[in-house]
């Protein structure tokens, strides 16, 4: 009997070891990043491109507000509401503190500087495609916007998703190299490629999810309920969205679709962003848009 | 025999009368109207637009129509088209969120806001390209505040 109770104990500790080795979080190689020089006036663009505003300042931010990274925007979920923080320069309110590997690790691998495991609100999922120089960039640019003094607030989580440790698991199960799109890409095509599916992260809303929140990548920007709300996100695949390259284009530029309507919730922040982009970057990511999977 | 069609008329009698309750919209007329009031200002824009781009030639005629067209879509009293209860949550068709009529809205001063815009365009339209060019963009601005802040993803 003993014996019987002494081999379980050991398959207990055996099984939580196990359970920590696949689900501890895995920060980068620090050679990664190593000697990159960063370059400010292209950071500015990573920022626009990664639409980091967006979600990090006020909802009705204007102009120069759009700077002010204070956090403390909500976004519902079957899992509970998740509230953007501070990402301001602010030393200890903000990422002020922070490294160009601190940020790398963050947005490539959704680890903390602390080493722990951030919810995949935090579109990781799509900023682990980013370029380490792009991501060099952009921790210069944010060095250079203001601080705020605000604190983040916790995101209001319940069991079990509060355990980050589940994390790991849903990073083993979702997190995935290379490209969603393949086969041959004209340049064109692959810079939008690279500005949709590595910094603008379409996919975290078009693509639907699954269960367990994770996007099903079989119905690549095919469109999906809207989590914890009403009505859905559209589908903007080819089979659905039949503007022009230049319809998608202005659209990203003005938020005025062909017919004059304009863009609403979310994607007005998303047009704020995109509206800084140049207009090379938003003609790619239309020519991209072309190259995606038809899905009815 | 007779007992068993009955229940079978009852349930029928049922089953129409739950699938008539979930077909109704009480508000559908309001929905269409203020539906049609904003497709009604999208063709206006969709007048100014492609002179503002540069795709279409400037017409001081058809850009002063179109922004008095606008002005007087935005001033209309349209205040017996958002009865409480005419939102998304409650009707499939409506797209307008909660927000509007929650505690706290700021629609009067978005709406405000539009007419404002508007206005400035009617001034302007007609006073050549760059005068349109510079009254249209904050008419798309007050567009765009709305939609975001009250206007459900489609």
């Amino acid at each position: 009997m003993r014996r019987i109770l002494i081999a379980l104990a050991l398959l207990a500790v055996l099984g939580l070891g196990l359970f920590w080795a696949a689900t501890r979080p895995r920060p980068i190689d620090p050679d990664l990043i190593a000697g990159l020089v960063p370059d400010v006036a292209h950071g500015e663009q990573v920022f626009w491109a990664a639409g980091c505003a967006g979600c990090h300042a006020d909802v009705d931010a204007k102009g120069g507000e759009k700077l002010i990274l204070r956090g403390g925007q909500r976004f519902p979920s079957p899992f509970g509401t998740f509230l953007a923080p501070n990402i301001s320069n602010d030393q200890t309110a903000g990422i002020g503190a922070w490294s160009a590997l601190d940020l790398a690790n963050a947005m490539l691998r959704g680890v903390s500087p602390e080493g722990a495991h951030y919810y995949p609100v935090f579109p990781y999922g799509t900023y682990s495609r980013a370029r380490p120089q792009d991501i060099v960039d952009l921790r210069a640019f944010l060095a250079t916007l203001p601080s705020d003094p605000t604190p983040s607030q916790p995101h209001e989580v319940g069991f079990p998703f509060n355990i980050r440790l589940g994390l790991g698991l849903w990073k083993l199960l979702y997190l995935r190299d290379g490209w969603v799109v393949s086969g041959d890409l004209t340049a064109k095509e692959d810079q939008g490629r690279y500005l949709v599916e590595a910094l603008g992260h379409c996919g975290e809303c078009h693509t639907p999810r699954d269960a367990l929140g994770g996007p099903d990548l079989t119905r690549w920007l095919a469109g999906g309920p809207v989590p914890g709300g009403t009505g859905r996100f559209p589908n903007i695949t080819p089979g659905k969205l039949d503007w022009s390259e230049a319809d998608i284009a202005e659209y990203l530029k003005s938020g005025f679709t062909p017919d004059y309507d304009s863009a609403g919730g979310h994607m007005a922040l998303v047009v704020e962003n995109t509206a800084n982009l140049s207009d090379d970057d938003r003609a790619a990511m239309a020519a991209y848009l072309k190259k995606v999977a038809p899905q009815p | 025999m007779k007992r068993i069609l009955l229940g079978a008329a009852v349930g029928t009698a049922l089953f129409a009368g739950m699938s008539f309750a979930d077909d109704a919209n009480p508000y559908e007329m309001q929905i269409e109207a203020r539906q049609g009031i904003m497709a009604y200002r999208a063709l206006q824009m969709g007048v100014l637009g492609p002179m503002v781009k540069g795709e279409a030639e400037y017409n001081a005629e058809a850009a002063q129509k179109a922004a008095n067209a606008l002005l007087a879509a935005s001033t209309l009293d349209a205040s017996m088209l958002w009865p409480k209860g005419s939102d998304s949550d409650a009707i499939e068709e409506s797209d307008a969120l909660p927000a509007i009529w929650a505690e706290g809205s700021d629609i009067g001063a978005k709406g405000k806001a539009m007419v404002e815009a508007a206005t400035a365009l009617q001034a302007a339209a007609g006073g050549g390209l760059d005068s349109l060019k510079a009254a249209f963009g904050p008419v798309g601005g007050a567009c765009g505040d709305c939609h975001k802040a009250y206007r459900e993803p489609r």
